[in-house]
């Protein structure tokens, strides 16, 4: 079959060591979060997340060094498996955009490219759609189903701290609000930099790309505020809080989740930031840009439906506000 | 169903492979990654087999003989449903198959994305080292492992199994189901857009089409799998969430409805591309186009779609609504319609045709005929009435084995006779193949078949012991199980057999009735295939 040349317009890659290397860092970052969260033994009763971040986390990570530490070394795997995802990720990243430039993108593959952001971007709605199923279940159909459910009827007393009305919520219109704007506004200032790129403005690009992730980096900022707040106010015997009931768990799951995903987003930018400040993109071929705001724009439209439902409706619904 | 291409010289640029460690390790090539899968697939087949051959063991007689513990029973019945589907099942059909025939079935070079094609097969073995782990760590206060359940439901998956096991379980399908996404993503672009040109949706072959609408459900189930997974991850965890915990308002039925919203789709996951090969096997075989080309096609997509929203028939016994229990009956029983649409035109495919028997297609005949059994046994689960007698006994298990174990492990076997030559450019023995088949096909229903009495007179499931009245059947089960074992043997023995005598085979081995376009490549195909793409002519014939 000694052959002839290419004649189709395919990429056709040669080995590249990044997949492999991600089920490796997969596997340290797996064994980090287990030993991390669960411990190698059984669970002693201490909340090691929660207390990490918000309470005393420098003292269990000097404690964790030294060897006596509660949390039995677990971040040490968890940061190295992360150190070593990123590191993938880099390596990986730096190779699609020199193909990119190199010209292996043609036509079709461009269009595969944007089909499998469609179904990225697919996924990662249905996997909100687990967490607002879960919401809204919790929310309004936990009564209802209260009438059916022998098992809820003989035991209400243990049911008695649902989602019902009475439960505080956080405020919509502080925080949430502030959040809320920030997130529409990068929508508009990624809008500018995509139509300054194609118009070959590139330093209007450049301006409304780094306002974009500097929102970005806003958003993340007030919703850390807001969870510290919370944080302090539960423990003053105040409500919700992630370990008082099943609103607290949805609220910061599903809030929690999308933050994860916006941070996604903002490293998303910053790769796209860096590309354009290297003299990438241009004017008719910048799809890495184009995918980055697809993906801006789902995080912003997840966070109206959170904004919409977990906030407002259940400040609506629920009692005082916090 | 396509038509023969013309252009003589769809070779390669030289086959030029890499040395060892890239071609296996850093590997782009959808055929080496495939490769791989099934591979990967057949250790866990391994895996999975062993625990429940010793099940089966311990449930030859009454009492507790094989088996330390009750404990160590459940940890294995659970395993060996989570390996058996996320490691041996979906890996050998989508993964092997579908990475190996999709591509050059639909005339395209390789896969749409090479590289993340490699990075869902390297997630696997990190995920089934993560579930081999949890053999070996704290479970529950009985023992090391989990024994909650493939399904995993709360209160057992929580303060039932405080210990790290169940962790490593969660990690290790989290990391499975990334995998499973990376593929779907992977197959619907590579489907979509890479199809040679002519080849419009309507004159693409069946298998491509099964694996289409299985990278869809694929796609849209597992992330509700996965934020599932999640809760039940911080719900572990001490002063963490409280999702599943009635006592801080939760819901412990809603896991099992996320759970099964996943769960459903999945099993059609599992038996669509088994579909797709038993359409073209029997076809090529019946020296015939498949009956009823589009219906199939479509009758494929109305499963997909209506096998999304007949999630709760599965848990008939939570205490639903009696309303709630008539949709998901009704909804069910439509299933039958689409799958009945598949049955008929296969049979339609045979009648009149010019068969012939040979492996695969011993294969797929008796997987269309396990199949319906199964089906049938399906029909009456649905009913939420019958349900209530039936729920987690061995009628279950009966019904779902003959689906699973003999619906798509049939199918993979189908497959893997009908492709084996293509794949490995070598001949296997009929005589060996032929006992492979009978063994298989007797064992496995010596094994299952009994268990719709026991299930009808209520031996419950996932117990490790059972009153003397059931002793007879399960006797005869566990016999069943001594041939299957026998089977894999003489399935292992045709391997190696093969690999040593090395008979060539031809590149269209099974003679004219075989027209999808890997038959016009090589046996096996060069590293590279189509540098010219195929052009498909434009023919009303299917």
């Amino acid at each position: 079959m000694a052959g002839h040349a290419v004649e189709h317009d395919y990429h056709l890659i040669p080995p590249s060591p990044w997949p492999f290397l991600s089920g490796v860092a997969c596997l340290v970052w797996g064994l980090g979060m287990v030993t991390f969260f669960a411990g190698l033994v059984d669970r002693t009763g201490e909340a090691p997340m929660m207390e990490w971040f918000f309470g005393n986390g420098l003292d269990t990570l000097k404690s964790s060094i030294v060897g006596d530490g509660s949390v039995s070394g677990g971040w040490f795997f968890l940061l190295i498996g992360s150190l070593f995802a990123a590191y993938v990720m880099y390596g990986w990243w730096k190779d699609v955009a020199a193909e990119s430039e190199a010209g292996d993108h043609t036509p079709v593959v461009d269009i595969g490219l944007r089909y499998g952001m469609i179904m990225f971007i697919m996924q990662e709605a249905m996997f909100f759609v687990g967490w607002f199923w879960m919401f809204f279940e919790l929310g309004l159909f936990h009564k209802v189903r209260a009438t059916w459910n022998p098992d809820i009827l003989e035991n209400a007393s243990e049911y008695a701290t649902s989602m019902a009305p009475g439960v505080t919520s956080v405020d919509a219109w502080h925080l949430p609000l502030m959040n809320t704007l920030i997130l529409l506004l990068s929508g508009t200032t990624i809008t500018w930099a995509h139509h300054a790129l194609m118009h070959g403005d590139r330093k209007g690009a450049k301006w409304g790309l780094f306002l974009t992730i500097a929102l970005g980096i806003l958003f993340t900022f007030v919703q850390m505020y807001e969870y510290a707040e919370l944080y302090h106010y539960s423990a003053e015997g105040g409500h919700p809080w992630i370990g008082a009931d099943a609103y607290g768990s949805a609220f910061f799951m599903a809030t929690g989740f999308h933050g994860l995903h916006v941070l996604i987003g903002t490293i998303f930018l910053v790769v796209c930031y860096a590309r354009l400040l290297r003299g990438g993109f241009r004017p008719e071929k910048h799809f890495g840009f184009e995918a980055a705001a697809w993906y801006w724009h789902f995080v912003d439209v997840v966070w109206l439906f959170l904004f919409a439902f977990v906030y407002v409706v259940f400040a609506l619904n629920g009692g005082g506000a916090h | 169903m396509v038509a023969i291409p013309h252009g003589d010289d769809h070779g390669a640029y030289g086959d030029d492979k890499p040395g060892f460690f890239a071609r296996w390790f850093y590997s782009t090539n959808h055929k080496d990654i495939g490769t791989l899968y099934l591979i990967f697939g057949i250790i866990s087949g391994l895996i999975g087999g062993y625990l429940s051959f010793m099940m089966r063991m311990e449930l030859a007689a009454p009492g507790i003989s094989v088996f330390n513990s009750e404990h160590d029973y459940l940890v294995f019945a659970s395993m060996h449903g989570l390996i058996m589907i996320f490691f041996m099942v979906m890996p050998a059909l989508i993964g092997g198959f579908g990475n190996w025939f999709v591509p050059i079935m639909i005339g395209a070079p390789d896969m749409a994305f090479p590289r993340m094609n490699n990075l869902s097969f390297w997630l696997l073995p990190t995920a089934l080292i993560c579930l081999l782990i949890s053999f070996l760590v704290p479970g529950s206060a009985s023992g090391d492992g989990f024994g909650g359940g493939w399904v995993m439901y709360p209160p057992l998956s929580t303060s039932g199994s405080p210990g790290p096991a169940f962790d490593f379980i969660i990690i290790g399908l989290l990391a499975a189901g990334f995998s499973s996404i990376f593929g779907a993503i992977n197959f619907i672009t590579t489907i979509l857009n890479m199809r040679a040109p002519g080849m419009t949706m309507h004159k693409m072959p069946l298998f491509a089409w099964a694996v289409l609408v299985t990278a869809f459900l694929l796609l849209l189930a597992l992330p509700v799998l996965a934020a599932s997974l999640f809760m039940l991850f911080t719900d572990r965890i001490d002063g963490g969430t409280g999702f599943f915990d009635p006592a801080m308002g939760g819901d412990p039925e809603m896991f099992q409805h996320l759970f099964w919203f996943f769960g459903h789709p999945e099993v059609y996951i599992m038996i669509l591309p088994a579909f797709g090969i038993v359409s073209h096997v029997v076809s090529t075989f019946s020296k015939k186009p498949v009956f009823g080309y589009l219906g199939m096609a479509y009758a494929m997509v109305a499963i997909g779609v209506v096998g999304f929203v007949v999630w709760a028939h599965h848990m008939y016994t939570v205490g639903m609504d009696v309303d709630l229990k008539a949709y998901f009956l009704a909804a069910t029983l439509v299933i039958a319609v689409p799958t009945g649409v598949k049955i008929f035109s296969w049979l339609a495919t045979m009648w009149g045709g010019s068969i012939t028997y040979t492996i695969p297609m011993q294969w797929a005949l008796a997987f269309i005929f396990l199949f319906v059994v199964g089906g049938v046994t399906g029909v009456m689960l649905a009913n939420a009435g019958v349900d209530v007698a039936l729920h987690d006994t061995y009628y279950v298990v009966a019904h779902f084995h003959y689906v699973l174990s003999m619906g798509a492990v049939f199918g993979i076997f189908c497959g893997f006779y009908y492709w084996f030559g293509k794949m490995s450019g070598y001949l296997y023995n009929k005589w060996l193949a032929a006992a492979h088949f009978w063994l298989f096909f007797i064992g496995v229903n010596v094994i299952f078949f009994p268990q719709h009495f026991l299930g009808l007179n209520s031996m419950p499931r996932r117990y490790i012991d059972y009153p003397a009245e059931f002793e007879l059947w399960n006797q005869v089960s566990s016999a069943g199980a001594l041939i299957t074992l026998a089977g894999v043997a003489a399935f292992f023995v045709m391997l190696i057999e093969a690999f040593i005598r090395k008979r060539p085979a031809s590149d269209s081995y099974w003679g004219e009735g075989a027209t999808t376009l890997e038959w016009t490549l090589p046996s096996p195909p060069p590293y590279h295939q189509f540098n010219t793409l195929p052009r498909i002519e434009d023919t009303d014939e299917h």
